[in-house]
């Protein structure tokens, strides 16, 4: 079954739509709890990423019952330097999106934390992909 | 402990709530206000403790699978949270005490910070 959701990266208060629709229909499929709390999480954070550093983006989500897989994709600035983004801690994010609750530095680590799997391509001016895997286990 | 009991504890304000919601048993807390930080350390606690007054607090509450939110500092959040709140069947609570306070009168009554990942 494949999901699809648009960003739209002029609306913080927005954020997180995708990941709470999908982890309703993860609960109406009957997945077990810990794994949507995983799908959720690292969604979430993706999603919030794309709205503060990207002008949104698009997520597709194929959801099986062995996995589920999430695509994020924007056409945002692109990551200089992916190895300082997996760091705990480390944020370029604005003052103005850590009032919002946001930029601790926690989210990549934490996306690659909630799952099995996690890619990114990207490229400076032309954007990120991040692809994850979840395993339902 | 119920959410009944954290309302007179912490002389707060019901912004949303329903009995079912009310009367269920609570034994963890955190408290934050930068919603990174639930995400990344809390893992299975039910009620958040936060000064975030947009909806991200109530969609990081989502995620969490936490069934309540209180905001302290006597803060007031826009309709749109509370609407969020209503339709996700998430609890809202308003304190005057700051967290510090807010967190130390819940300790002291027995609840406690659980888990982290």
């Amino acid at each position: 079954m494949t999901f699809q959701y648009d960003v739209p990266g002029d609306d913080f208060t927005r954020a997180g739509e995708a990941s709470g629709d999908l982890k309703k229909k993860m609960k109406k499929l009957g997945f077990p709890s810990d794994v949507i709390r995983r799908v959720s999480i690292a969604l979430y954070e993706g999603e919030i990423n794309m709205v503060i550093h990207a002008n949104g983006g698009h997520i597709t989500a194929e959801v099986s019952s062995k996995e589920i897989d999430l695509t994020l994709a924007d056409t945002g600035p692109g990551i200089p330097d992916i190895e300082k983004a997996m760091q705990d801690g480390f944020s370029t994010a604005s003052d103005q999106v850590r009032n919002l609750g946001f930029g601790a530095g926690m989210g990549l680590p934490n996306m690659k934390r909630n799952s099995d799997e996690i890619s990114i391509e990207t490229e400076l001016g032309v954007g990120t992909t991040v692809r994850m895997k979840i395993l339902n286990k | 402990m119920t959410v009944r009991d954290i309302i007179k504890i912490l002389d707060a304000e019901l912004l949303y709530g329903n009995d079912e919601l009310l009367d269920q048993e609570v034994a963890h807390a955190c408290g934050s206000d930068m919603m990174s930080d639930v995400l990344a350390f809390v893992k299975d606690q039910a009620v958040l403790l936060t000064g975030l007054i947009n909806t991200q607090a109530i969609r990081t509450a989502e995620m969490m699978d936490m069934k309540c939110v209180i905001l302290v500092r006597g803060k007031d959040p826009l309709e749109s949270v509370i609407d969020l709140a209503k339709d996700r069947d998430i609890c809202v609570l308003k304190t005057p005490l700051t967290m510090f306070s807010a967190c130390g009168l819940l300790y002291e009554n027995g609840i406690r910070g659980g888990k982290s990942k």
